[in-house]
Order: structure tokens, then sequence, then C-alpha cells
């Protein structure tokens, strides 16, 4: 699903630059639960960026799907995202104008769907991260857990290939931390390639493959405990 | 092509960030406001001054007698001037192909008396071309003609307030008066956008009047209407070109303004044009300020509002947005607010000049104010294309940005 070659990416600052990821080697196959590890300025986000599409790497192959990424261009990049991606982020990124089944609906929206249709889907999405009834609240009324559920329905309902989670329990407490981790679990079993990054090892322990990374390099590239019962 | 989805969206977005939409709206809407308001009342100056020589016809010229100021070939101060029918004849014939209309006037102030009614009102002995000098309107009959002239008709042309005075509603077509104890025949009555001064007036032929009191061949003045087909500076040297030859012919001092003048409408022409033309670069110079300063106006809250948006649009791009679809929603968004806004500015523009209508005529000169179609939809189309302009560059901008850039935006 996602097949990444000897891949670089550095930062301008100033006159120099910074060196971020320097010959990354990582191959992801669909359904795997995937963690990165990683202290911060390891290179983790900025992995899951280039991955997600939302920047660009300077040297190195990266395969989505088999499909070589190159030279993308905003418009292209955006219909890729739309078709294989979907996004947790740690700030959960709703639309603060926008009620809980319109920012689900968005990316179906985006899909060109018909408006009754795609709010029809959205709420189903919706009742599956059991928010059914918060369906017309406005992210600020919701709690941080309920919004991250919400970004996470809004991740799911366009049924991507890979879901790419950037510290997803971030701002969460322990016990809603919980509740996305088994939502992610859930999904994963549903099938779908989950991509999360976090510098937490409960939270890297639950999934079911743990790369670290540090100083743009991978140190270690294991199965957990889960992964291994799952295996064999 | 009409996006109903497209429209949900912008109407959600100007919905809940209502007093951004409503502050972007009110810069463009006051901008217009002021905009409508000095073209108004710009137009409403030039409509007094058009209408402050509108009495007349646009090529009268008058020339004008009293006593001389100055001695002259041995003739002395304070000689009485009188023009003749000759003198008239003379400008005939003299200047026959710069003369488009031509009539004597012979002033008289009569007592008209129909029945019980009676008034003193001025009437004026003249030609028929009088009509087009005067700007006389016929309402009902006609005019005085060739003929009325030849027979020295006793016939009477009243203005409408006369025929009001001493008619009432009652119809005065065809009725006898009494002039200044003759019997004369009511053949038409008039109106003229000159005001009520002269629409209590009379007319009579000039050929009667002479006969009738006087017998003498004495004309008070003399009306012409200078060829149009003269340029305003050949119309004005014609005038001077008259005066001198009058000044000759009478014996007059050729400086002598008292003893002869001629008042020509191509130099009150001339004037109008210039005053217009001055008030025309002044409207047209502070005018497209007053659009540039709005059109500025919104480009800087644009600019503001993409930018504070900039999270929101790496947030549609991560979720799979195109950068065309978000430049089109912001773009739509801008013209959708400007051209209300405008609109919206223009009608109260457009009410309050209705509202001033001619009652700052008396103390200011401003005439009916009001902005031609031409105007409006200028004003229109240019709000909608600095509308478009004004979302384009910044949201192509932001459009542009990498979404993780745009998503660690705040």
């Amino acid at each position: 699903m996602i097949r990444i070659e000897k891949l670089h990416k550095s930062y301008p600052i100033g006159k120099d630059s910074l060196h971020v990821l320097k010959g990354i080697d990582l191959h992801i196959k669909e359904g795997e639960f995937v963690s990165i590890m990683g202290s911060s300025g390891s290179g983790k986000s900025t992995l899951l960026n280039i991955v997600g599409l939302l920047d660009v790497h300077d040297e190195g192959n990266y395969y989505l799907n088999g499909q070589l990424i190159k030279d993308l261009n905003e418009k292209k990049a955006a219909i890729l995202r739309n078709k294989f991606l979907g996004f947790v982020f740690q700030s959960f990124n709703l639309i603060s104008y926008k009620t809980a089944l319109e920012n689900v609906a968005l990316p179906l929206y985006y899909k060109g769907m018909a408006r009754k249709e795609r709010l029809k889907i959205a709420q189903e999405y919706l009742e599956k991260v059991e928010l059914g009834p918060w369906a017309n609240h406005l992210p600020n009324e919701l709690s941080g857990g309920q919004k991250q559920r919400v970004a996470i329905a809004r991740a799911l309902v366009t049924k991507p290939k890979v879901v790419l989670a950037d510290e997803p329990t971030g701002a969460l407490d322990s016990t809603t931390t919980d509740s996305v981790m088994d939502l992610l679990k859930d999904i994963n079993d549903e099938g779908m390639t989950v991509f999360v990054i976090t510098h937490e090892e409960e939270v890297a322990e639950q999934t079911k493959r743990v790369v670290r990374l540090k100083d743009g390099l991978i140190i270690s590239d294991e199965l957990t405990a889960t992964g291994k019962a799952k295996t064999v | 092509m009409f996006d109903l989805d497209r429209w949900r969206e912008i109407f959600q977005s100007i919905n809940k960030n209502r007093l951004r939409s409503v502050m972007s709206g009110f810069t463009v809407a006051f901008a217009i406001l002021l905009f409508t308001l000095l073209f108004g009342v710009a137009n409403g100056l030039g409509n007094f001054f058009k209408g402050a020589f509108a009495d007349d016809a646009q090529n009268a010229m008058f020339v004008r007698v009293w006593k001389t100021s100055k001695p002259y070939k041995g003739l002395q101060t304070g000689r009485r001037v009188q023009l003749k029918n000759k003198d008239y004849d003379y400008i005939a014939d003299e200047y026959e192909n710069k003369i488009q209309y031509k009539s004597s006037r012979i002033y008289k102030n009569f007592t008209i008396k129909y029945k019980n009614e009676a008034s003193s009102y001025s009437v004026m002995a003249v030609n028929p071309d009088h009509q087009y000098l005067e700007k006389t309107i016929i309402n009902e009959g006609r005019y005085l003609n060739e003929r009325d002239l030849k027979a020295k008709s006793k016939v009477i042309v009243i203005g409408r307030l006369i025929k009001k005075d001493l008619f009432g509603e009652k119809p005065a077509l065809g009725k006898r008066v009494n002039v200044n104890g003759s019997s004369f025949l009511i053949i038409g009555i008039f109106s003229d956008d000159g005001g009520d001064n002269e629409e209590r007036k009379a007319f009579i032929p000039l050929s009667t009047s002479q006969a009738m009191y006087g017998n003498n061949d004495y004309i008070s003045q003399i009306a012409l209407g200078y060829n149009p087909n003269l340029s305003t500076d050949a119309a004005i040297a014609f005038g001077n070109q008259m005066e001198r030859d009058l000044r000759k012919k009478l014996n007059i001092h050729p400086d002598d303004q008292s003893a002869l003048s001629v008042r020509n409408m191509a130099e009150a022409n001339k004037f109008v044009g210039t005053v217009m033309l001055a008030l025309f670069f002044i409207i047209t110079f502070i005018g497209s300020g007053t659009l540039i300063a709005g059109i500025i106006g919104i480009s800087n809250i644009m600019i503001f509002v993409i930018k504070e948006r900039t999270k929101e649009f790496g947030i549609r791009k991560a979720l799979g947005a195109k950068p065309s679809s978000i430049v089109g929603m912001v773009v739509q968004e801008s013209v959708l607010i400007t051209t209300i806004a405008g609109y919206v500015g223009l009608t109260i523009g457009t009410y309050i000049l209705s509202l001033i209508g001619n009652s700052l005529e008396e103390k200011y000169f401003i005439k009916d104010p009001s902005v031609s179609s031409e105007i409006v939809i200028g004003a229109t189309f240019v709000l909608i294309v600095s509308g478009l302009i004004a979302g384009y560059l910044p949201a192509k901008r932001a459009a542009n940005i990498k979404p993780i850039e745009a998503l660690r935006a705040d």
C-alpha cells in the first residue's frame, strides 16, 4: 500500500537547511496497523505529511497504492488525498462554523456527491462513532474526545485505503485515548490500513507494528505483542 | 453553471461570519453611497446651469438699446436710442445666412379684460419666429403667423396663467378679450418652462401693435437665433460684428454698452460648457478616487479574511479540495458581498437624491440631482470586477500554500 525508498527531506532555515529525513525505507502492506514512534524532531510528522501528500519529498521514491508519487500538482494531490487518504489530526482540525454532520460530510462534497446522499452517509458514520445524537452540534459544543471521534468519522467517510493519524490522542486524557484507540482498532479490523504517529508507548503498544525513528533514520521496526499474536 | 452546493457553502460562510461580512459589505456600500451622491449632486449642479438658460432658445441673441452714456460725433450723452423696422430689415439682410430665426419685440403693459375679470399683463408684439426664440409651447390653438402680420389682425396668444386668471377652467380659445380698449380674438394658449412670469404674458402681431399704438415703426428689441451650424466662437464673433455695425449705423460710440448691447446666448453656452467640463473632470477624479478607496478597502479586508481562513483552507485541502474550488468559493463570496453591498449603497444613494429633489435649488444651485443608468451600470460593473480581483489575488495565493503550512497557520 505504501512503499518508501531512500526518502530524503530537508527544510531550508535561513541560508542553511535542516536535514530531517535522511533516507527512510519503509513498506506498509494493506491492512496493517502501524505506529511511528519518536521524540519530537525525529522526523515522524514530516514522514506522515509526505505520506499524506501534504508535503513533498526531496529525494527517493514514494509509491502510494502502487502509483509513483512525483511532481504532483495541488489538484492531482487533492484528488489522491480525497480518494485514498483519511486524516486524523492532533488538534482535530474541524471547521468551527460547521456542525458535526457537515464536517463529516465535507470530504464527500469534494468527491462531488449530492447533498442528500452525503448527509445520509455522514450520519451513518457519526453513528458508527456513537455521536449520532450530536450531529447538529458545532465543534465547540463537543468535548475533546467527541471532536476527535467526529474527525475520525470524517476521515473514514470516503472509505479511504489508508487512515493517517498524527498524534490522535495527543490532546486527550487517558480514558478518551482508549476509546479513540479502540475505534482505530475497529477500523483496522475492518481491513483499513492505519498509520499512527505517537510518542506515547501505551498508544504504540496497541498497534500491531512499531517503527522507531531517531534523527531522521529508522532505528527499529518490529511487531508488537498484539501484532505477533495476530500473525501467529 | 449554477452550483447549489457551492452557494450553500458561501451562504453558510457569510452567515457564520456575519460581522466580517457586514464590515466588508459596509466599506463597499459606503464607497458606492458616496460615489452616487457625488455624481448625483454634480448632475444636479449641471442641471441647474442648463436650466438657468432654458427660458430662451440655446442660440438666442437679443439686441437692446437705451440711452447713450458717451458723447459721439457731436451727439450728446443721454440721447435715447430708438430701433426701427429698417434696423431689423438691415440685420435680416446683412446677416441672412448667419440667422435661423428673427423677430422684433415691442414691450407693452395692457389691461386684459374678459367679462368681469381684468388684470394688467405684459403684452409683447412680435413676429412669428418669436415662438422658437422664446421657446413658447402652444397648448391650444396656434401661434401668430405671417398672415396675421400682413393683415394686422387683432389676434392674441395668451399664457396659461392669464387663461386661468380670466377664464378659470372654462374654455378660452376663440373667445374675445378686451385689450387696452380693443377687442382681440384669442387664437392660442401657451405654456413656458421659464417660470410663472413667462406664463403671464401675451403675444400680439408686431404690425398690429405698430398700427394701433402710435402708428410708427418703432421697435423695442430685436431677437435673433443664430444659425445653429455656427460654432460657439463663430456665433460670438457674429454677435460682436453685429454690435459694431449697429453702433456705427446708429451713431453710437463704439464702447457705449449702455446705448446698445447684444446679449448672446453663445457666450452663456461657452461659459456653461466650460463649467460643465470642469465639473466633469472634478467628479470623475473624486468619484474614481472614492471607488478606488472602496476597492482598496475590500481588498484589505479580503486579505485579512483569507489569512484568517488559511487554516480552514488547509483542512479543506487535506480533505480533497482542489485549489480551484477554494479560489472559486472565495471569489464568489467576495463578488456576492460586493454586489449586494454595492447595490444597497446605490439604492440608499438614489433614495437620498430623490429625497433632496429640487429642495436645494434656491440655496445651493442643485436641481433634480440623479444618476444616469449608464453610471449605475458602470459602477456596478466596476464593483463586480473589483470584488473579483479583491477575492482572486489573495485566494489564489492562499490556495497554493502547501496544506501542511496552511494547517500550521493559526
